[in-house]
Formats: structure tokens, C-alpha cells, sequence
């Protein structure tokens, strides 16, 4: 039994310590707004914020969440800059698949939230762990740039 | 094929049953039946059984309906097609409600059931694939949308006692007057009425909403995690099941240890299906790591020694040779005789995985005569006969739920029905509701290939330098090959998959001798359509063939191409297009070339101009200038987005995607080896569409082909360096 402070409740679920997030999150909190995409931190579809911070959850145990706060796309709507970020993404009608675009809009609010003026050059370093096999990458930058000019 | 741009009175053909019915909450249901064209039904599958011409559409059932209007306003349409990221979910109802003059804001869309009923327009099984959606159904939600009002005027009519031509309709009401009555308060007596013998669907001069650029409807569920994915089905009694599958194609099981699988916690069932052996658990965790203590011994196979070296090496030896003619004309020998200058190359490309972004999956659950499945599919026609057969039921005690697919790329569309007819099995052997997953590494190593190509080719020019023979070999493997479709699409041993793109190719018709010759070569890699199919290394090997052509020729390679395809005005249209927006002919900033190809596909028109730096040998693509003439765009920002969507996907396998095979098996293993295009290395991508109103292509497609021919003909001009293997990889190194 582990007890975790998921968007802003505490909960406690049945699961081994070593559980990534990922699971613990869509088979035990049935949150299925993070995705799966590939299990070793290498697409991004999984990420979401630990204490504010974007990770990845398919990679990070369950036990290193103790004591910290987990925070999920599902949440979103709540958080300050996320709901700018999703706001950008509705105008520049990013999405195709969506699979991908909880992870990049985590990515993208974890990003905005330390960088409000982030150039192209940042944009490429915090978003090119995120996989959009849609190709909405240059939606994902227009939005992102609409987002920073929103929260200017 | 296409609907013609007119207001034409439609008349509902004798073929085409239409019912009108009230729905048991109230409310009025469209539902048509369309006899299919025969093309592609296959033996066994639900459309087989398809109503025909005779039956009475009385007895059509309304379930099987395309749209449904609620005493409370609400506007349901159903989609015979899937959404994978292509827009359908937006574009279809933009054909209904620009006919039925809807409020936009009362739209919901479903995914429609498997059904005869949802069957292709023009393939007859339930499919979304070709980039042939939009087209296909124009004229069909058209009509449904047509058809509604035409019913609502007539209740509104004999409501208010008025003729039906004193009535209007806008924004989901019937107009008369001052008076105006919602489409919800009219659809219980339009339920009752018979439905019209014809319809006119309106005069494009008078669309409000096709054409225009719309948002998407499923973009708000898509932003805030509440879409449902067919991974994310959950319900009370669903396990989770991981297959271990054999390490080389065409291994079989010879015997496995499951006793460390069984103690792990949340593990349930260990149990053989025909494809491995199905790890059964509460939840993912439990599945994958049970999977990962399973002691399997496997039979390899006759491919337990598969090479890609040994592969191409000999592909390359049978390109050598002339395989079945695919087309010929004039006589290449005797010119070749006479001829002095050749261009002589020969093009390799690897199989390449689709590698959705969603790993596929499927859940089933079983009840006696019964069974449910919840998947992202392309082919539901396909799938739930093939549930059927393993279950021994009907195809209609088969019901399929399609949940968004988190991509598709043709991987999703597969005749072998392969990942939802194993989950029947693991279904079937496990006895309880169960889902099975597959990880990327299951995706990447797991098949159902791009197929692997070697293309030699030699062309003789004359003194001006123009083509006057062309010597064309394929080597590959088959798409259609062992499959349903093989009747239709095979003719004479030729693949017309293997072939599209050379065969048919608009610069060998101007050539007068010319010869595109096949080797189907057989395999037990599977190999299937993946984005823009043979189109994705047709267009490649021709449109760097015509670069190498046009540079041995000294001519500029717009010019070049604009003689060849002098007679092809789509083409040249694309082609100009582009031109224009790229400032062809223009120096272009220090360091950067430009490269251009262009390709049919699927019905459409593709330009393309690629801006590309190499720098310590290093390729950055900076911008793609893309033109297109699809004919009618419906919906031009979708368009756009398919456009941008087809340059990632192609860029990304011609830089640096391949699936390799060494000792039998797949090299790659995920996304850090089989790498995929990035926000880091995406161009600006700069759509432009060609007002044009010839007959309706695809979209979803037809951008990616020319993309690879037009960075590696943008290389060439940086560098002097001819790129003939993809990917491009360190190649330049
Ligand atoms: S699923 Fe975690 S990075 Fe891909
Ligand atoms: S929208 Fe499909 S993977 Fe990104």
C-alpha cells in the first residue's frame, strides 16, 4: 500500500514499489489520460509532472513519488499555465491521433511554466523527448509560441 | 467515383434503400443501405451477406444508421470510417450538416458499429484506408444530410399547413416566416413520414461549410486526456494479456516453463494460443513482467538465419535480370543499341515498421453467441469475420466498438486481421474478458512491414538530352499476396502495389520505349500497406531518377520535369505551384539547396520543394514548400494538417528509419533505434492548395511520397552526393 498525492488528492493503491507511475496511474487510479508509448523514456507520451517537474512515468518507479505531488493532463484544466497551454492548442487545432498530445502538453506546460519567452532552441530541448508520430510538430511550436504570448 | 459539382437532383436509385425511423427515445434515424461495389468483399466476412437490391429496407436495421436527430437538438452522426488523426470525425459531418443546413454546435459523431450497411462506397468491405474516405463519401453523407432536411420540411409543413417550398431552413431550424421550429421539435412526425423518391443537394455556389476551414470535433477530448483510445478501455472483469511471440517469423512453440510467470503477483493465467504463449494479469505491470519470466523454447525456422545484407545482395542479383512485365512499350533494345549517354543506378529501401504511437491493442469478451470487441481497427469488415471464424459465430453476433486509434499509417488495416484475431484467441483460451497489449518493442519487432525494394533502372538519353528509353526492374515483396484482395489486385503475377508509381508513371508515357519488369520475391516477413504503400519508394527511385537525368542532361530539374509532363496539367499545376512559393530559380540564403520532386497519388497531386543544409556532413531540412491538387478540398486546414502530417512521417523514415534483420531476427527495438522524426529535426512545413475542380484525390497520402526525393535531390545539389539508400542515415559521413 502506498499512499499518493494525485492531482491534488491523497490516494492509496495496492502496488509494489517498483510499479512504474505509468501503471499504478491507468491500471490502479484508472487516470488513462497519460499514455503508453514505449516503456523506456524515449517517447514522451507518459510524461507528467512530479512535484512540477515533467518525467516520465513508464521509467519512474512509484516509490519515488512518496511524499511528492503527481500531477496529470487530467488536471490541467486547473493548473494556471496548463490551461493557457490547452487553450493554444484548441486555437491552432493542434492535435490529429491525440495519443501523443497528453505528453506534449505536459511537456510543453512544464516548459512554460520555468521558461516564459522559450525561443525555438528551447523549445527543441524540452520537446524533442515527446513523439508525435501525427507529425504535429509545427503546430505543437505555434502553440507553444501562442502560449508564451498569452501568458506575457 | 466522385460526385459531380453541380446541383444535381438527386435521384435515390432503386438501389439505395433508405428508412426513416423514430428512435425508441424519441427522435428521428437515417438509415440508408447502398449496395456495395463487389471490388474487395471477401469470402466469409459480414458484407458478403450485405442486404441486396431485393430486400426491403423495412427491414434495414435502424441501429445501422448514419444519423440521428434527438427531440433535444442534438444531431448524431455516425462514421462508417475510423478516426486516426486524418480529421474524419470532422470532415463527414461537415458533408451531413452543410446539407441539412445544422447548427454546428449541436454536432456529436460515432464511431458506427461493423456492419454491411458502413461497407466502402467503392471497396465494399468496412475500411478506412487509400486516402479514400472524403471522396468516397461525399455523396453519400450528402445525401443522408439531404434527405433529413427534406423530411423535416415536409413535418414542418404539414405542422404549420404550409407548402414545403414556402419553408427554409438555417442553423437547425424550418423557417416559415417568423415562425421557426427546431429540427428537435420536428424529428417525431418526420419519423413517420415516407421518405422522398429524390433529394437536389445544393449548388456549391451555396456551401457555408465545405470548403472552410473547420476545427476539429474531437479536439477538446484529445487536449484534456478524456479521449477513449482502445488502450484505455477498462471495465469491471477486463485482465490484461502480453503474448510472447517467436523471435523469428515463422518460429514455432515447442515448449515453455511458465512456473516463475505464475508467482508473480497479479498474474492469473498462462495459456498457448496459435501465435505464443499469453501471459493473462490484473494490469500491465504484472502482464509484462510475467511475460519477461517466461522460459520459451521456439522452433526458429527456416528463417532463423535471415540477413538484410544477404537479403539485398540478393535483390540486387535479381534486379539483374528482367522479371514479369508490368508495362512495356517501343522497343528499349534497339534504342540502348543506338544510344550513347545512360544514366545506370540502382535504389535500395529497407522495410520500415508503421510504429503508431498507440501500441496496438484490443479487448475482447466472449458470451455464449456473443462477442465484443473494442479496438482501433481500420478494417472492421476484415476483423469481425475473422473474430467470427475463430469463434464459430455469425459475423453479426460479432460486435465491434472502435475507439480512437492513436494512429494508424495502414498498420491498423491488415487483411490477416492478425492482432485482433490473436486477442480472440487469448480470449478464447483464457475464459475471461481479457485485453491484450502489445509493448513497442512487440510493435517494432512484431511485423507487418513497408516491404523492402531494390529498383534498378537505365535510362538512355539523346542528344538533348531527353529520356528515349527507360529499363525498369522492381525486386520486393507482395502486399496482396495470399490475401483476400489478391483477386483484385494481382493481375498476371504483377502486384499493382509493387508497381504503382513506376508502371503508371506520367514520364514513361512520354517516353516512347520503355520497360518497368517485377520479381515478387516470397518471404514469411510480413509485410503490409504502409503509408502511401508502393508509392513510398516508387516515388523516391523515380523522382531521383529524373534528378539524375536532368543533371547529366545539364537542365534545370523544374524545367526538365515541366517538358516530360507537359501532357499531365495536375502535375504541372502542383509542380508550379510550388515553384512560385519556393522562389525556384531565386538564390536562396548561404548554405541552403533546394531539391524538388512531385508524384500522384492516391488521386492527388503533390508538389514539393525541399530547403536542406549539410554541414559537416550533417543534413538539416529547414522548410518543405508543399503544393496540391486534390480537386475540392473539403477541408482545407485538415488538409494542411495531412500535408504536414505525410512530410514528418516520410522526412523521419528517409532520414533515419529502418527495421533491419540479423540471425533471423529484427535488430531494432523501440524508438531508440528504430528512430522516428523528432520536434528537433522537423522543417517548416508551407502548405499551398491549387484551386481546382477536377475529380477528388486523397489526402492523407499523397503528401508523403515526393518528400524523401525531394531532400535526397537537395542533397545532391549541396553536396554532388546521389543518395540511392534510404534511410540517409550517416550515409553523407
Ligand atoms: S511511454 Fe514513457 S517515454 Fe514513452
Ligand atoms: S497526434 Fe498522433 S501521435 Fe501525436
Amino acid at each position: 500500500m502506498i499512499i499518493l498525492n494525485i492531482n491534488g488528492k491523497e490516494q492509496s493503491l495496492d502496488v509494489a514499489d517498483d510499479m512504474p507511475i505509468l501503471w499504478a496511474l491507468r491500471d490502479f487510479a484508472h487516470l488513462t489520460g497519460t499514455k503508453f508509448g514505449c516503456g523506456m523514456a524515449q517517447c514522451g507520451a507518459c510524461t507528467v509532472h512530479l512535484d512540477g517537474q515533467a518525467i516520465r512515468s513508464c521509467i519512474t518507479p512509484i516509490s519515488a513519488a512518496a511524499g511528492k505531488r503527481i500531477t496529470t493532463i487530467e488536471e490541467m484544466q486547473n493548473d494556471k499555465v496548463g490551461q493557457v497551454v490547452q487553450a493554444a492548442w484548441q486555437e491552432i487545432d493542434v492535435v490529429q491521433c491525440g495519443y501523443c498530445q497528453s505528453g506534449q502538453i505536459m511537456s510543453a506546460t512544464a516548459l512554460l511554466t520555468t521558461n516564459q519567452k522559450p525561443t525555438d532552441a528551447d523549445i527543441d530541448a524540452a520537446m524533442s523527448g515527446n513523439i508525435c508520430r501525427c507529425g504535429t510538430y509545427p503546430r505543437i511550436r505555434a502553440a507553444i509560441h501562442n502560449a508564451a504570448s498569452k501568458l506575457a | 467515383m466522385n460526385a459531380p459539382l453541380k446541383n444535381t437532383p438527386l435521384n435515390i436509385s432503386r438501389r439505395t434503400f433508405i428508412k426513416a425511423g423514430a428512435l425508441v427515445v424519441g427522435g428521428l434515424v437515417i438509415a440508408f443501405s447502398i449496395p456495395h461495389a463487389k471490388r474487395f468483399l471477401m469470402p466469409g466476412s459480414a458484407a458478403d451477406v450485405a442486404p441486396d437490391a431485393a430486400k426491403d429496407a423495412a427491414k434495414l436495421p435502424t441501429p445501422n444508421a448514419f444519423l440521428r436527430i434527438g427531440t433535444d437538438n442534438t444531431i448524431t452522426v455516425m462514421l462508417a470510417h475510423s478516426e486516426m488523426g486524418q480529421s474524419i470525425w470532422t470532415t463527414l459531418p461537415m458533408l451531413i450538416a452543410e446539407e441539412l443546413d445544422a447548427d454546428w454546435s449541436k454536432i456529436k459523431v460515432e464511431h458506427a458499429s461493423a456492419a454491411p450497411e458502413y461497407g466502402h462506397t467503392a471497396y465494399g468491405i468496412q475500411i478506412t484506408g487509400g486516402s479514400s474516405t472524403t471522396w468516397s463519401e461525399f455523396d453519400r453523407y450528402r445525401q443522408a444530410g439531404a434527405l433529413t432536411r427534406a423530411l423535416l420540411i415536409s413535418a414542418a409543413a404539414e405542422k404549420l399547413g404550409v407548402p414545403t417550398d414556402s419553408l427554409k431552413t438555417e442553423n437547425g431550424f424550418v423557417i416559415s416566416g417568423d415562425n421557426k421550429i427546431s429540427y428537435g421539435d420536428l424529428a417525431e412526425a418526420a419519423a413517420k413520414l415516407e421518405t422522398p423518391k429524390s433529394v437536389t443537394l445544393k449548388d456549391p455556389k451555396d456551401w457555408k461549410i465545405i470548403g472552410n476551414a473547420t476545427k476539429r470535433l474531437d479536439g477538446p477530448e484529445k487536449i484534456n486526456g478524456t479521449a477513449i483510445f482502445g488502450q484505455d478501455i477498462q471495465f469491471e472483469g477486463l485482465m490484461t494479456a502480453m503474448v510472447a511471440r517467436s523471435p523469428v517469423f515463422g518460429g514455432k512453440l515447442k515448449t515453455f516453463d511458465a512456473s516463475a510467470t505464475k508467482k508473480i503477483k497479479g498474474v492469473q493465467k498462462v495459456v498457448q494460443v496459435p501465435t505464443g504463449v499469453a501471459v493473462i494479469a490484473d494490469n500491465y505491470w504484472a502482464a509484462k513482467t510475467g511475460r519477461e519470466a517466461l522460459k520459451v523454447d521456439w522452433d526458429l525456422g527456416e528463417n532463423a538465419s535471415l540477413d538484410s545484407n544477404a537479403l539485398f545482395a540478393e535483390y540486387k542479383k535479381l534486379a539483374a535480370t528482367t522479371g514479369l512485365i508490368a508495362a512495356k512499350a517501343g522497343d528499349n533494345k534497339t534504342t540502348m543499341a543506338k544510344s550513347e549517354r545512360f544514366v545506370e543506378a540502382e535504389y535500395a529501401l529497407p522495410y520500415l515498421a508503421h510504429s503508431p504511437m498507440e501500441p496496438l491493442n484490443c479487448a475482447v469478451k466472449i458470451e455464449k453467441d456473443a462477442c465484443e470487441i473494442w479496438t482501433g481497427t481500420q478494417m472492421q469488415g476484415t476483423d469481425q469475420a475473422a473474430a467470427a471464424k475463430i469463434l464459430g459465430l455469425k459475423p453479426e453476433q460479432v460486435k465491434i466498438h472502435t475507439l480512437f486509434l492513436g494512429g494508424g499509417f495502414g498498420r491498423r488495416a491488415n487483411p490477416a486481421a492478425d492482432f485482433v484475431s490473436e486477442a480472440v484467441q487469448v480470449a478464447k483460451a483464457a475464459g475471461v474478458p481479457v485485453k491484450t497489449v502489445w509493448s513497442r518493442e512487440d510493435d517494432v519487432k512484431g511485423g507487418y512491414y513497408r516491404p523492402m525494394f531494390v529498383h534498378k533502372a537505365k535510362i538512355a538519353l539523346d542528344a538533348n538530352g531527353m529520356p528515349t528509353a527507360w529499363e525498369h526492374v522492381a525486386v520486393g515483396q507482395s502486399i496482396m499476396l495470399g490475401t483476400p484482395f489478391e483477386a483484385f489486385q494481382i493481375k498476371e503475377g504483377i502486384d499493382a502495389t509493387s508497381v504503382e508509381g513506376t508502371a503508371d508513371s506520367p514520364y514513361l508515357k512520354s517516353i516512347p520505349n520503355h520497360q518497368v519488369s517485377l520479381h515478387t520475391v516470397k518471404s514469411t516477413v510480413p509485410v503490409l500497406w504502409w503509408r502511401s504503400v508502393g508509392h513510398s519508394h516508387t516515388a523516391f527511385v523515380m523522382e531521383s531518377l529524373i534528378d539524375e537525368l536532368a543533371h547529366l542532361a545539364k537542365k534545370d530539374p523544374l524545367e526538365y520535369r515541366r517538358a516530360l509532363l507537359k501532357d499531365h496539367p495536375r502535375h504541372l499545376a502542383a509542380l508550379n505551384l510550388a515553384a512560385e512559393k519556393a522562389n525556384w530559380g531565386k538564390p536562396l540564403a548561404k548554405g541552403l539547396f533546394r531539391g524538388i520532386a512531385v508524384h500522384e497519388s492516391f488521386g492527388s497531386f503533390v508538389a514539393q520543394i525541399a530547403e536542406v543544409s549539410v554541414d559537416k556532413r550533417e543534413v538539416k531540412v529547414h522548410r518543405i514548400i508543399s503544393a496540391i491538387d486534390c480537386g475540392l478540398a473539403v477541408n482545407p486546414d485538415s488538409l494542411k494538417a495531412q500535408m504536414e502530417s505525410s512530410v514528418s512521417f516520410g522526412l523521419g523514415a528517409a532520414l533515419q528509419s529502418e527495421i533491419t534483420f540479423k540471425d533471423g531476427m529484427v535488430v531494432q527495438s523501440n524508438f531508440n533505434d528504430y528512430q522516428v522524426m523528432r520536434m528537433g529535426n522537423m522543417p517548416k512545413v508551407e502548405v499551398y492548395i491549387v484551386q481546382s475542380t477536377e475529380k477528388m484525390g486523397g489526402v492523407g497520402e499523397p503528401g508523403l511520397p515526393p518528400v524523401a526525393p525531394a531532400v535526397t535531390n537537395a542533397i545532391f545539389a549541396a553536396t554532388g552526393k546521389r543518395i540511392r539508400t534510404l534511410p540517409i542515415g550517416n550515409q553523407l559521413a
